[in-house]
């Protein structure tokens, strides 16, 4: 699908090229291997610092690649997901959402020492902020961080940490005041703090990111790790909402593509009662469907990406955006499985993944639920 | 030293190719193009070399229409200093490419010639040999290794046999191969740069040369289809059907 478009121009396609010639050669083939071992090598975050993805959207004094609006972040989504792995995208980019608040509010001496070694590969960033208490309601978090000289001493646990098992700096929300969001801040802990644990997290999909449990029993942290402003965590997370959530959004498209591809493929290359599967009309029908919600999709994906691009807020929008997305990636994959019949309930097919991948969109980053009670609101209802 | 790499714009090679219904040649409008896969490897050459400093400046050049402006932009995000853009738009015949490309090598005293062993879309595989035949000078074509030194390059070449190891004068024509090295990625900084570099355009006639009339396509016809395969179950079977097509 190479058309002309208002939202992406040469720059864009030039760096499609290149992501699409990186996930050929450094993820596609690798896989099933990472999926088997529950993670991907940091090598590859050296290699995708190398080839210049994992800067895109960054400030330039973080050590990042600026460029003028979301869609090259949309891009990389799209080209990472023709991998036909979530997991991967998940864990290479989980700085993607670990360093947007040190990047937007934290001190030049944050960026230099935890974003930049990031963004140059030689560490790992995580995101922790949901809690085995529970996610959806951030403004609630439990884990705590009591002053102590130039420290602040965090205990208290963390769950559902993408890239929580390696993850060398961990951006972490914790209570540094009192009830609700008005008492949340956002520290950064090493980690390689004593009091550190962690213990991995076996999932339905995403198998090669690690996911981690994290248990924080009296760990001392520097008070100039204070990410922003003591007690103003909340909106440093809140910041990077929109985008994060635009970003999901690509990913589901960039996943229900793949399906759709893949369905189309063997659809024709398929016989059955002596015909190409695609030469029977409910086949094509299915296809056309399939299609049809991937245009709608995308056209909503990219006019909202414009949008934001172009420093609106449009938050009932981005929240109606995920969900039609990664609902309408739910009903894709469906349909692709149902084409590929027995071949695509098997190990080792690409929709097959994919399907066992749908769910953990609707649930991350905002689920289903809360992201219609935050659109109903943001509607005046 | 001054290094003109030349580039070609080809259909991309992940793209289908399809032959137009008339026979008159393969469909390329509205289909994918971009740099020839062995002129990246010599822009990528160049470029390691000026890293090295063995080279000073990389021209990237080019000939052809409007849209091979694309091209030479990549060429320059690559890491070329300047390009040069032969704008002819239409057909080009093999030898007026190559005389041009002489020209102007010549028009810039440039040392070396680097250019792609061949061009993916046609395969011919002559371009630097022409360069050099018209210039007069020595040539080290299908290159899986570089090294200058002062006036002179010795070039590893993959032949039938092995490796063979050429050592010529500067100025020369060498013509990179598969293996040479592995393209870099271009980073999105480089490639919004290359927009500010500057393009020379040129014509035949700014260089002096006469389109002449050499090869004439009188028919494009795409391979026979592949027939439908058989499965056999043992290996006697196989034998048995590979006899019967007179294979063994
Ligand atoms: C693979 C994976 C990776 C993750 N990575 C990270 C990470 O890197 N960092 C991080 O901090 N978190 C991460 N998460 C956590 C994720 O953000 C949470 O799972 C999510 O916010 C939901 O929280 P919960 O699981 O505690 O569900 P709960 O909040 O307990 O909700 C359970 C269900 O009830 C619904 N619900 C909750 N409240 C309401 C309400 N008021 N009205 C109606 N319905 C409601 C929810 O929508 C959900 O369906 C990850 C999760 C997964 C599965």
């Amino acid at each position: 699908m190479t058309y002309a478009s208002p939202f992406y121009d040469k720059d864009h396609e030039e760096f499609r090229a290149q992501a699409r010639r990186f996930v050929e050669k450094e993820i596609s083939p690798n896989i099933e291997a990472w999926e088997t071992a529950g993670s991907i090598p940091r090598e590859l975050h050296q290699k995708a610092a190398e080839a210049g993805m994992l800067q895109v959207g960054f400030p330039e004094r973080c050590g990042g690649i600026e460029v003028p609006d979301l869609f090259y972040g949309v891009v990389l989504t799209e080209e990472l997901a023709r991998s036909g792995s979530g997991g991967v995208i998940a864990g290479l980019m989980s700085h993607g959402i670990a360093l947007p608040p040190i990047c937007h509010v934290g001190s030049p001496e944050l960026q230099a020492r935890y974003a930049r070694p990031v963004l140059e590969g030689r560490k790992i960033a995580a995101l922790a902020i949901t809690e085995p208490g529970g996610g959806s309601d951030v403004a609630n978090l439990k884990t705590r961080a009591e002053r102590d000289g130039d420290h602040y001493v965090v205990n208290g646990s963390k769950t559902f940490i993408t890239s929580g098992m390696r993850a060398d700096y961990l951006t972490c929300a914790v209570r540094t005041g009192g009830a609700g969001m008005g008492g949340v801040s956002l520290v950064v802990i090493e980690g390689d703090t004593p009091g550190l644990s962690r213990t991995p997290l076996d999932k339905m999909g995403w198998r090669c990111s690690d996911t981690a449990t994290l248990y924080f029993d009296n760990c001392r942290v520097p008070v100039a790790n204070l990410v922003g402003r003591e007690n103003q965590g909340f909106m440093a997370i809140m910041l990077n909402f929109n985008q994060e959530r635009i970003m999901l959004a690509a990913q589901a498209y960039a996943f229900a593509k793949v399906c759709y591809d893949e369905a189309m493929d063997y659809a024709r290359s398929r016989e059955t009662f002596g015909k190409a599967l695609i030469r029977n009309q409910v086949i094509r029908h299915k296809l056309v469907d399939m299609r049809m919600r991937l245009e709608a999709v995308k056209a909503n994906l990219d006019l909202v990406t414009w949008r934001v691009s172009n420093r609106q807020i449009p938050i009932a929008e981005v929240c109606m955006l995920k969900n039609f997305a990664c609902t309408s990636l739910e009903w894709i994959a469906n349909e692709a499985m149902q084409v590929f019949g027995g071949a695509g309930y098997l190990r080792g097919a690409k929709v097959e993944r994919i399907y066992r991948e749908t769910k953990v969109l609707t649930i991350g980053g905002g689920s289903l639920e809360i992201m219609k009670d935050l659109a109903a609101k943001q509607l005046g209802m | 030293m001054k290094a003109l790499v030349s580039v070609k714009r080809a259909v991309d090679y992940n793209v289908r190719i399809q032959v137009k219904p008339d026979g008159s040649g393969v469909v390329t409008e509205g289909v994918k193009h971009s740099m020839n896969p062995f002129d990246e490897i010599a822009m990528e050459e160049a470029v390691r070399l000026k890293e090295k400093g063995k080279i000073t400046e990389i021209i990237a050049i080019t000939v052809g229409g409007a849209k091979n402006e694309e091209t030479l932009r990549s060429a320059l995000a690559f890491g070329a200093d300047r390009a040069i853009h032969i704008k002819e738009e239409g057909e080009i015949q093999p030898l007026t490419a190559a005389k041009a490309l002489a020209a102007a090598f010549k028009k810039e005293g440039a040392q070396v010639f680097f250019a792609g062993k061949q061009a993916i879309d046609d395969d011919a595989n002559q371009t630097g040999q022409m360069v050099a035949s018209l210039l007069d000078l020595p040539q080290a074509t299908f290159a899986s290794k570089v090294e200058l030194d002062g006036n002179k390059a010795t070039v590893t070449r993959e032949v039938d046999a092995g490796l063979e190891t050429l050592e010529v004068d500067l100025p020369a024509v060498i013509t990179a191969d598969l293996r040479l090295n592995e393209p870099r990625y271009l980073k999105l900084p480089d490639i919004m740069k290359a927009k500010k570099k500057p393009i020379d355009v040129q014509s035949f006639s700014s260089l002096g040369v006469t389109p002449g009339a050499g090869l004439k396509t009188t028919k494009t016809s795409a391979p026979p289809k592949r027939s439908k395969g058989i499965v056999v179950k043992t290996v006697d079977e196989l034998v048995a059907a590979l006899k019967g097509k007179g294979l063994l």
